[in-house]
């Protein structure tokens, strides 16, 4: 009887057991799949990249080399450019400030403010400026005294140059920012060379072929420490770009596509005329000096004082101002050079206001020894983002431009379903076409507010914003400081005269082309354009 | 049918069975997003938190904006996803997971509920009007909290008998 009890307590007392650790076999499952997934996806992964991708650690940010030199600089041109240029330098007006600020505390995701505020310290004040309006002229010298800035109270008050001669006889000043229309970019460049002063040129180098020329020669000549305005090169998502294509992860390429797509009129350069612009106010007679065709000061003149990218007289159009972003990227990463051939078609569709540069525009540049066609094409009437693509035999690199996922200036490569390469990847199902074998998105576990479209554009081109030690710093910023760096330690800044010479040389190709109505050969012997 | 806490026999086979298995598969559902978060070194609830709409749309825009707070949202959806679906999966405190982890799910609810004239960027991976699997989850994460079964099939079964005794 009491051996029944005990086998009945006994047999309750694994009951009990069992119910209580009745689910821990699912848990066992559980653990066994999650494992099995983990290891699958490790093997996939290594099986993916095996080996083609090494991991480099991002670029290091030099520090305390601003320490040792303190720069007086100059700006010629403080415009919308020329502004942001300066703030890259580390001085703001006080409009921009209060205005950054104030959205800050509206928008809790609008870093711009603190972006600006905890930019390195350059270690250099602003001492000349030199605007043909004086209301620009004047901020600038505004810009030069604001104490709201990374470092603290500037050390001087800018003067204000009437003509940029002025303003580079000044021995104080070390190195000038030129940032005006692309019409004086030669001059005013060259003459600051012959002077002895660093430059930093906007992009596009120069309005003509043969200024280029010249250009590179006085900058050569002079040993100026000398930087084109191509922020693109500071952004890390094209050195990591440059890496993949390096270890042949896209195998043999053949054809790279590059897109613009704006669709607003500021996007087309239909700039708001200033209010206060006048003849009192505006030297217009220096402002087209270089030009070919000259006007009379009135409406005409105003519209082309501010909107002057719509007219060939002051620059070349999507060429200089979008192309030449484009190209120098593609050229950073590939490392192209000049192309062989270029052609050119457009024509003005939709801006039908009195311009003479092209609104809808594509370009093919040829590189027979490459193996390699590099298509641009570009319109300022549909905001599609189409991305830039470099389109390899084993798979594709698509840049920015795509839809979803929020990816700020990333990328993503994936496999080609014909790719030599991957074959037998694809065909054990372990590489799947649908899915990139590589993604690249910086700062994916940062979110910022840029919201307006065309900013959306600037961004995704990894014009905007980059990110350093997992912060985030304006590429402008990053593209002053290299500049600087590069004048004190006397080595070479990233986007120097001879790649400065590769954009300018060919997006006057292909404006040529336009022009001409016909294909352009780049006789790099005789470095002319035939 | 009784609501006792301490009977083992308060429900009949199948009420009980059903209502287990419903606890350990919200359990697994709970503690697979939770290790897939805590594994995946890219994961933020950022995105879900930006296309936050409706009443904590500004809550969810202040998380996102203030990087302590983004962090201690991710911690807290990392670790309590899995605990509470561990908890569940194994029937340990699993009547108070079960509320903790209804907590949750109405949260994900109410940041982005799926009313009419709401536009989220991401598409919805089924079609909903007012009701979403959120909505649903949470329901019957209430009715595992209202018919707790931890003591009779699970790990608590030994702390129910330890106290019965």
């Amino acid at each position: 009887m009491s051996e029944n009890n005990n086998q009945e307590n006994n047999n309750m007392e694994r009951r009990e057991l069992l119910k209580g650790l009745a689910t821990v076999p699912v848990f066992g499952l559980f653990l066994l799949n999650l494992w099995q997934k983990m290891r699958r996806d490790a093997i996939k992964k290594s099986n993916i990249l095996s080996n083609l991708v090494q991991e480099n650690s991002e670029p290091a940010v030099i520090k305390g080399l601003s320490d040792s030199r303190h720069l007086n600089i100059g700006i010629i041109g403080y415009g919308g450019r020329g502004s942001h240029l300066i703030r890259g330098a580390g001085f703001a007006t006080k409009g921009w400030t209060d205005t950054v600020a104030e959205n800050a505390k509206k928008n809790k995701l609008d870093k711009q403010f603190e972006t600006f505020m905890t930019q390195e310290d350059l270690n250099c004040s602003l001492i000349g400026v030199c605007d043909l309006f004086d209301v620009r002229a004047n901020q600038g010298l505004d810009a030069s005294i604001n104490e709201i800035r990374p470092g603290g109270k500037p050390r001087s008050m800018a003067t204000r140059y009437r003509h940029y001669t002025e303003l580079l006889a000044n021995d104080e000043i070390d190195a000038v920012i030129v940032a005006t229309p692309d019409h004086w970019h030669a001059r005013i460049a060259m003459d600051a060379a012959k002077a002895g002063k660093h430059v930093y040129c906007e992009k596009g180098l120069t309005r003509t072929f043969d200024e280029a020329i010249a250009l590179h020669d006085i900058v050569k000549e002079t040993g100026i420490t000398f930087q084109l305005g191509h922020q693109n090169r500071q952004v890390e998502a094209n050195e990591k770009a440059k890496q993949i294509i390096r270890q042949g992860l896209l195998g043999k390429i053949n054809l790279v596509e590059l897109a613009t797509n704006r669709n607003s009129p500021w996007g087309a350069w239909v700039w708001n005329i200033h209010p206060k612009g006048n003849a009192k106010t505006i030297d217009w007679d220096t402002f087209q000096e270089p030009s070919p065709n000259k006007f009379p000061f009135g409406e005409e003149a105003l519209k082309r004082f501010f909107r002057w990218r719509c007219w060939f007289d002051y620059g070349t159009g999507l060429s200089g101002d979008l192309l030449s972003h484009d190209f120098d990227a593609i050229n950073q990463i590939m490392d192209l050079g000049i192309p062989k051939y270029a052609s050119s078609t457009g024509g003005i569709y939709f801006y039908k206001d009195g311009r003479d540069v092209p609104d809808v525009w594509n370009a093919t540049f040829e590189y027979p020894d490459k193996d390699l066609t590099v298509l641009y094409s570009a319109t300022l009437s549909s905001n599609e983002p189409r991305g830039n693509r470099i389109m390899g035999h084993d798979a594709t690199m698509q840049m920015g431009g795509q839809s979803g996922g929020g990816s700020i200036h990333g990328f993503i490569v994936t496999a080609d379903s014909e790719s030599t390469q991957y074959k037998e990847r694809l065909e054990q199902g372990i590489i799947n076409t649908k899915y990139p074998i590589y993604t690249y998105s910086p700062g994916s576990k940062q979110i910022d507010g840029v919201t307006s479209a065309t900013s959306r554009y600037f961004a995704n081109k990894g014009l905007l914003y980059t990110y350093r030690e997992g912060k985030r710093v304006d590429p402008t910023h990053l593209h002053i400081k290299d500049w600087l760096d590069s004048i004190r330690s006397g080595s070479q800044p990233k986007c120097n005269i001879d790649v400065a010479l590769h954009e300018a040389v060919t997006c006057h190709m292909a404006t040529e082309s336009y022009l001409q109505g016909r294909r352009i050969e780049w006789d790099p012997k005789k470095r002319a354009l035939v | 049918m009784k609501n006792n806490l301490s009977g083992n026999d308060a429900y009949a086979g199948s009420q009980l069975n059903g209502i287990v298995i419903l606890r350990v598969l919200i359990g697994w559902h709970f503690l697979y997003e939770g290790i897939s978060k805590l594994i995946n070194p890219y994961w933020s609830s950022a995105a879900y938190l930006l296309d936050s709409k409706w009443i904590f749309s500004s809550l969810a825009k202040t998380i996102v904006s203030n990087p302590t707070l983004l962090g201690i949202s991710d911690f807290v959806n990392m670790w309590g996803l899995t605990l509470v679906g561990a908890s569940l999966l194994l029937g340990l405190f699993s009547r108070y997971s079960a509320l903790v982890g209804m907590g949750f799910v109405l949260l994900y609810y109410l940041f982005a509920p799926p009313f009419l004239g709401l536009e989220y960027s991401k598409p919805g991976e089924g079609s909903y009007i007012i009701v979403n699997k959120n909505l649903i989850e949470a329901c019957a994460l209430w009715v595992l909290y209202s018919f707790p079964t931890g003591h009779v099939i699970g790990l608590d079964r030994f702390f129910a008998k330890s106290e019965s005794n």
